[in-house]
């Protein structure tokens, strides 16, 4: 079992949902990156998702998309990345997902990166660009290193596609609550809840929610329907406020234990 | 060998390119977009109409013309030049986007969005929208509106939107995931018309379906001006739409295929858009897996050309395979040569060429005079008019009132 699996069971056993917080690694800058993350599980987040900055991220709004250009100036690649999970690693034992887009991948070499992601300490993968289409080749260099797949399912797929998403996936299922692009939106879409529960009918495995959370409160009607909530962008924003001054890990945690409580 | 003409498999992929690389969101409205493409391919209604509109309004077929003063001046080769120059908006573009946008309407998407870099695919959807009643959204690069100030009026006379694109290098890269982005949050009305042969499945088939025609008229004009096939045949490739819509029908033929890409200033990784010639590699962008230019960490390089058209990363994903089959082959064009040329058939044959379409004619010019006894066919995929800032901006010794009008004259 994965520590994504062994953790999502645990929050289900004591009837609690979870937090998955995601930033982009390397904003502002490669040095803050596991003090943010250690700050974020302070706070109570379940699971790390941690970006690879890409330069062309379309499925991300303004938000991450400057947080991607921040770590992608002070340098950020993947090695960095990696780097920064096996730090994280000799403090923390959260769990991580490494969400990125395909292509820094490739060019890595997906068979080596699996294996370095392993060894840093990496728990899952979620490629945004790789459709279940196209996953097949992949699948079995992430399964033999014991990395959790992770895809996502839309309000837009068709149930065959969510049939797939769901026999691909392991760990937990993304679901994207809404529409568009990552950002933070005033409300939690309509097209959640549908979701979630065609979803359930295909699957077991725990369902995250994401894509426009922002608010506790947002974060706490999320946690009524799924599993797990995943909150990026308003965290991205917290460090875009604070990466200057001191004290950002002191409100990103504050900031991330204020999503918490939103969602018990 | 592996069959040229069927590609792409019913996957969308050309050999191990092409395929469908997107957030899942946009996994069914492409399924949806690809059923209605096949089924519009196939109903007789829908290319009447299309056909309609392409000789009735926007001049097809294009002439197949014989330069006989640059072949004479060249001494080699016969060149004969496709002037898809002369179509309505200036270039090849409007092929695809009266076929985009005829699919639309059929599908009841009331919105189009399209990217545009140079402006010339933005002002042909900005054309097919007005004709057909459709509202329009054209996001274009900042940078690339302050390069083509004239093309931004053009689409907003035609009542276009044109959405600046702030983010990354203000380019057409930016402008195609910006319209991504836009598409992704208004799928269920609005149609993005995509602009080369490029993106995820259908895209590539589809842009290469509505530029077929390029090749098909011109195989049949030159077989009956010069009584035989051409030796080879030049076209321009940034996506490469224009090209692929050439070579298509050439696929079986002994016919030597030649795309000429941007070599910009230099071969130093960003001053260019060569893709084969300086160093590309396999790799995902906008929805595609095909051959791009990349730093060693997967970032998608910048890129640089006099020609906005060609200045972008990948190259489409059917030019890849054609590439890898040995069935194409793959050279590069500086700004200079590029310059050069468009000067050249100004000058003797009363063609301003677009500055892409020069790329094409400047290893053709090369190549000629060593190919006696050969025929050349070059895309002149489209005009100049918009490029005259450009013009005027790197051959400054044409712009001066004082200047002596030297018919001799050619850069340096």
């Amino acid at each position: 079992m994965t520590s994504i699996t062994a953790r999502l069971n645990d929050l289900r056993q004591q009837k609690r949902k979870g937090l998955v917080a995601y930033i982009t690694a390397g904003d502002p800058h490669p040095d803050r990156t596991v003090e943010l993350v250690l700050a974020l599980e302070r706070g109570g987040a379940d699971i790390i998702e941690l970006g690879v900055p890409f330069s062309d991220p379309i499925a991300d709004g303004p938000t991450i998309q400057r947080g991607t250009e921040r770590a992608l100036a002070a340098g950020t690649t993947m090695k960095k990345v990696l780097a920064m999970a096996a730090e994280i690693r000799t403090h923390s034992d959260v769990p991580l997902v490494l969400f990125t887009y395909l292509n820094p991948v490739l060019k890595y070499g997906l068979p080596q990166l699996a294996k370095d992601a392993k060894a840093s300490g990496i728990d899952g993968m979620l490629l945004t660009d790789l459709s279940v289409e196209e996953a097949d080749r992949h699948l079995e260099a992430l399964r033999s290193n014991d990395l959790d797949t992770v895809f996502l399912a839309a309000p837009t797929s068709s149930d065959r596609r969510l049939e797939l998403v769901a026999k691909y996936s392991t760990g937990f299922v993304y679901l994207v609550s809404r529409a568009g692009v990552t950002g933070e939106r005033d409300s939690l879409s309509g097209s959640a809840a549908p979701l979630v529960e065609r979803m359930r009918q295909l699957t077991s495995l725990p369902l995250a929610l994401g894509f426009g959370i922002s608010t506790p409160s947002q974060a706490g009607e999320a946690a009524t329907l799924a599993d797990a909530v995943v909150v990026g962008s308003a965290l991205v924003r917290q460090i875009e406020q604070g990466g200057a001054e001191g004290g950002l890990e002191e409100r990103l945690e504050a900031f991330t234990r204020s999503l918490k409580e939103g969602m018990q | 060998m592996t069959s040229l003409e069927t590609q792409p498999d019913a996957s969308g992929h050309f050999g191990p390119y092409g395929g469908r690389f997107v957030p899942e969101i946009l996994m069914s409205p492409l399924d949806e977009l690809e059923k209605a493409y096949l089924s519009a391919r196939q109903d007789p209604a829908f290319q009447a109409e299309l056909d309609r509109l392409l000789k009735d309004y926007a001049g097809r077929p294009t002439p197949l013309y014989h330069a006989r003063r640059l072949s004479e001046k060249l001494g080699g080769a016969q060149i004969y030049f496709k002037r898809e120059d002369l179509l309505h908006t200036g270039a090849h573009k409007i092929n695809n986007a009266l076929g985009q946008g005829l699919l639309a309407k059929r599908m009841g998407k009331q919105r189009v969005i399209a990217e545009t870099g140079a402006g010339q695919h933005g002002v042909a959807t900005a054309t097919a929208c007005a004709l057909l009643g459709l509202d329009c959204v054209v996001y274009m690069g900042e940078e690339d509106m302050r390069r083509q100030r004239l093309n931004v009026f053009r689409m907003r006379m035609l009542g276009a939107k044109v959405v600046g694109v702030t983010n990354g290098s203000r380019t057409l890269k930016d402008a195609i995931s910006e319209a991504m982005r836009d598409w992704v949050t208004n799928i269920e009305d609005t149609f993005y018309v995509l602009g080369s042969a490029l993106g995820a499945h259908p895209y590539p088939m589809m842009v290469r379906d509505f530029h077929r025609v390029i090749g098909v008229e011109a195989r049949e004009q030159i077989l009956t001006m010069a009584g035989r096939l051409p030796d080879q045949i030049f076209a321009c490739v940034g996506g490469g739409s224009n090209a692929i819509g050439m070579f298509h029908a050439f696929l079986q033929d002994p016919v030597k295929l030649v795309g000429v890409e941007a070599g910009g200033r230099s071969s130093a990784l960003g001053e260019h858009a060569a893709r084969y010639s300086t160093g590309g590699s396999p790799g995902v962008l906008h929805g595609c897996y095909s051959v791009l230019l990349q730093n060693d960490d997967g970032q998608v390089s910048l890129t640089h050309s006099v020609s906005a058209g060609l200045d972008y990363a990948m190259i489409g994903p059917e030019h890849a395979f054609l590439h890898d089959e040995g069935r194409a082959e793959y050279v590069s064009c500086t700004d200079e040569r590029a310059l050069k040329a468009a000067v050249e058939i100004s000058r003797t044959e009363g063609l301003i060429p677009a500055l892409e379409s020069a790329h094409a004619v400047a290893e053709a010019l090369d190549r000629a005079p060593s190919a006696a006894g050969q025929i050349f066919l070059i895309n002149l995929s489209g005009r100049g008019d918009k490029d005259i800032d450009i013009y005027r901006e790197n051959l400054p010794e044409l712009d001066r009132d004082t200047v002596t009008h030297d018919l001799n004259y050619r850069p340096a």
